[in-house]
């Protein structure tokens, strides 16, 4: 088996707050290839952006990574000191974050922001650097990089800026660039052209992406395979056109019911009833079970394990064929 | 940006005009001026030739008009107490003022800017809580009893420092400076300290809290996740963004130096434009109490200028609001 850019193995993540432990992840595991993108979508509160900052290794305290572990190219990253985990994050990580209009420091040029960032990850000269930056910018589809480089991000629209944070990740070249719902805060029109130079991004540098979002939409058209999250579990794992179109886990089938499609306009969108519990409010056994339409004793007790269904990976115990294996998992 | 100077520039000279006004009106309500000039037993024909000879007898316009065209060319009249120009009393005492006010700066700058970064970036350590102590104190002790403390301890009882005075000075031209020999450097000490005490601590918590909010910011958050060296986060890219409120506070604050260093000029005895003006004050010597009035207003409005200006330097989009006014 090819070895994947990122593999997450049983990834725990708690806050300590004054009123106990939160579990903002608990136990969740995946993979992802090289040239890969896998899409994670959930509600707000699911534990997505969590997931993308325990990876990068910048969760603010209080929160902390309990257990698991996280291998980058088969090498262990979550337990590394701090200053090794720095010469990680920039040169093998890239992060984009959602909000261009506040990702870039107002009061230093682009240019300086990318020569810095460079030279910081390589021994390049100041000169080298900076050609290196003007290519990276006319890489992400910046016209006259030349001279754009010079200006301050204010200069900039925002789907241009996003273009330069998305610049600034790949200064390392990084294996794998977690991309933090890097559309929301743009126009319909500049997501697609966002969406679509990841894409390429990935396709012609081999770049595992992790793209963190709740658009569906965004998904549908990116990512491989998709991550549906809930309560800080991975409700259903599996390759998107069949996640999309043939969803396994009930919260999962919620959610693509809740897509308006564009023909039909007649039916009437699917809502999931309720809201996601609180972080210190997690029933036992499946956390979804209280707004399940198909529940049944078992999930109020047990907690459901991920089994492997076809091609998905469904945490439920509607896919459960032996009724055995009920070893309850706090 | 030229445009942008020319407008601050008439607003400066309409605020400067307001506080002629006032300063003018000074010689009115402490009476006739003729009274405080000549001695009580002077005859009426001599009182009424010396009201002509200063132009007492013309119109209440007329004299603000000669006022301010002689106040524009630096001449403020002739003290009551000592019967010299205005301007060659504040001449002689402004140098010791602006250096002392210039030293109080300094130290305050300084230190509250490494404090605040120190107690932004550690603030659960205990030299962030005892800076946090440090300022408190500085924040609620008035300033004379800062320099009255001082004195004792450091004067007093220890005897390393001068209690008052300016040590000796040299002239360069007709400035007088303290900063060249070790008498006047050490006479600078003490004053500095206790008129830059309360700006130090405000400079401090107005860093410390920027700080605090600079480091929640996206910007610092992606300066992480490329990579950065915490200094080159810390003191590049954070520290530059707290820096616009810093200049403000420096910059108003430095006029606040200037104003109050009456008190601390008081305490210390310090040869400056503030001592000058309390003696100006118990003698009635509205002449200088009117000019000091006009020459703080200038000192205020020249800052704010230059404040202005600085901020563009630091923040760039700035730059481009000034260029087109919305």
């Amino acid at each position: 088996m090819v070895q994947p850019i990122l593999s997450v193995r049983d990834l725990r993540v708690e806050f300590v707050t004054r009123r106990g432990i939160l579990k903002a992840i608990d136990g969740i595991s995946f993979d992802i290839g090289k040239g890969e993108v896998l899409g994670v979508v959930g509600e707000s509160g699911a534990g997505k952006s969590v997931t993308g900052s325990a990876v990068i290794g910048l969760i603010d305290p209080p929160g902390r990574i309990a257990g698991g572990e996280i291998l980058l190219s088969g090498m262990r990253i979550d337990n590394l000191p701090p200053d090794e985990m720095r010469k990680v994050r920039g040169k093998r990580i890239g992060m984009i974050f959602q909000d261009p209009l506040t990702s870039l420091n107002p009061l230093y040029r682009v240019s300086e922001q990318l020569i810095e960032t460079i030279r910081t990850h390589t021994n390049m000269s100041a000169s080298a650097a900076r050609r290196r930056a003007i290519d990276l910018l006319a890489e992400v589809g910046i016209p006259a990089p030349d001279k754009r480089i010079d200006s301050y991000p204010h200069e900039f629209s925002g789907g241009m800026r996003q273009r330069v944070v998305i610049a600034l990740a790949l200064c390392g070249e990084p294996e794998l660039i977690i991309a933090d719902e890097p559309t929301t805060a743009l126009d319909v029109s500049v997501q697609a052209q966002i969406i679509a130079l990841l894409k390429r991004l990935g396709r012609e540098h081999g770049t595992a992406i992790m793209l963190v979002t709740h658009d569906m939409g965004v998904i549908a058209e990116t990512a491989d395979r998709v991550a549906v999250m809930y309560a800080g579990r991975i409700a259903e794992i599996g390759p998107v056109r069949d996640v999309v179109q043939n969803p396994l886990h009930p919260y999962a089938k919620g959610l693509m019911g809740a897509i308006p499609s564009l023909e039909g306009d007649s039916e009437r969108l699917v809502q999931i009833p309720g809201s996601m519990p609180r972080l210190s409010a997690i029933p036992p056994g499946c956390p979804f079970n209280p707004r399940c339409p198909y529940v049944f004793d078992r999930c109020r007790v047990d907690r459901p394990e991920p089994i492997q269904h076809s091609e998905h990976r469904v945490a439920c115990h509607l896919y459960d064929q032996s009724s055995v294996g009920s070893e309850a998992v706090a | 940006m030229f445009a942008f100077v020319i407008r601050r520039a008439l607003q400066a000279i309409g605020v400067l005009l307001a506080v002629g006004i006032i300063s003018f009106a000074m010689f009115r309500f402490a009476g006739d001026p003729v009274n405080q000039i000549v001695s009580l037993d002077t005859p009426a024909a001599e009182r009424e030739q010396v009201r002509r000879s200063l132009g007492l007898d013309d119109p209440v316009p007329v004299q603000f008009a000669r006022y301010l065209a002689q106040a524009a060319q630096g001449e403020f009249g002739v003290s009551y107490q000592f019967r010299q120009p205005v301007s060659d009393l504040l001449a002689e005492r402004m140098p010791a003022t602006l250096e002392l006010a210039l030293c109080a700066t300094l130290f305050a700058t300084g230190f509250g800017v490494l404090m605040g970064v120190f107690s932004g970036l550690k603030r659960d350590s205990i030299m962030a809580k005892v800076f946090q102590t440090i300022s408190l104190v500085g924040i609620s002790l008035p300033t004379f009893l800062i320099g009255i403390l001082l004195i004792y301890l450091f004067a007093v009882t220890l005897g390393w420092l001068p209690s008052y005075g300016r040590g000796d000075t040299v002239r360069i031209g007709w400035w007088s400076t303290g900063l060249v020999t070790t008498s006047g450097l050490k006479a600078l000490i003490l004053p500095s300290i206790t008129l830059g005490l309360f700006q130090m601590t405000l400079i401090m918590r107005i860093v410390r809290a920027e700080m605090l909010e600079v480091l929640r910011t996206d910007y610092i958050k992606f300066a992480r996740a490329r990579g950065l060296s915490t200094r080159a986060i810390h003191f590049g890219h954070a520290l530059k963004n707290t820096l616009v409120p810093v200049i403000t506070i420096v910059g108003l604050q430095f006029g606040s130096v200037i104003a109050f260093a009456i008190i601390t000029e008081t305490v210390f005895q310090w040869p400056g434009m503030g001592l000058l003006f309390v003696q100006a004050v118990q003698n009635v010597d509205i002449p200088i109490m009117a000019a000091y009035l006009m020459l703080v207003a200038l000192i205020f409005v020249v800052i704010n200028l230059a404040v202005d200006i600085l901020y563009t330097v630091v923040d760039p989009r700035l730059r481009t609001s000034i260029r087109q006014p919305v």
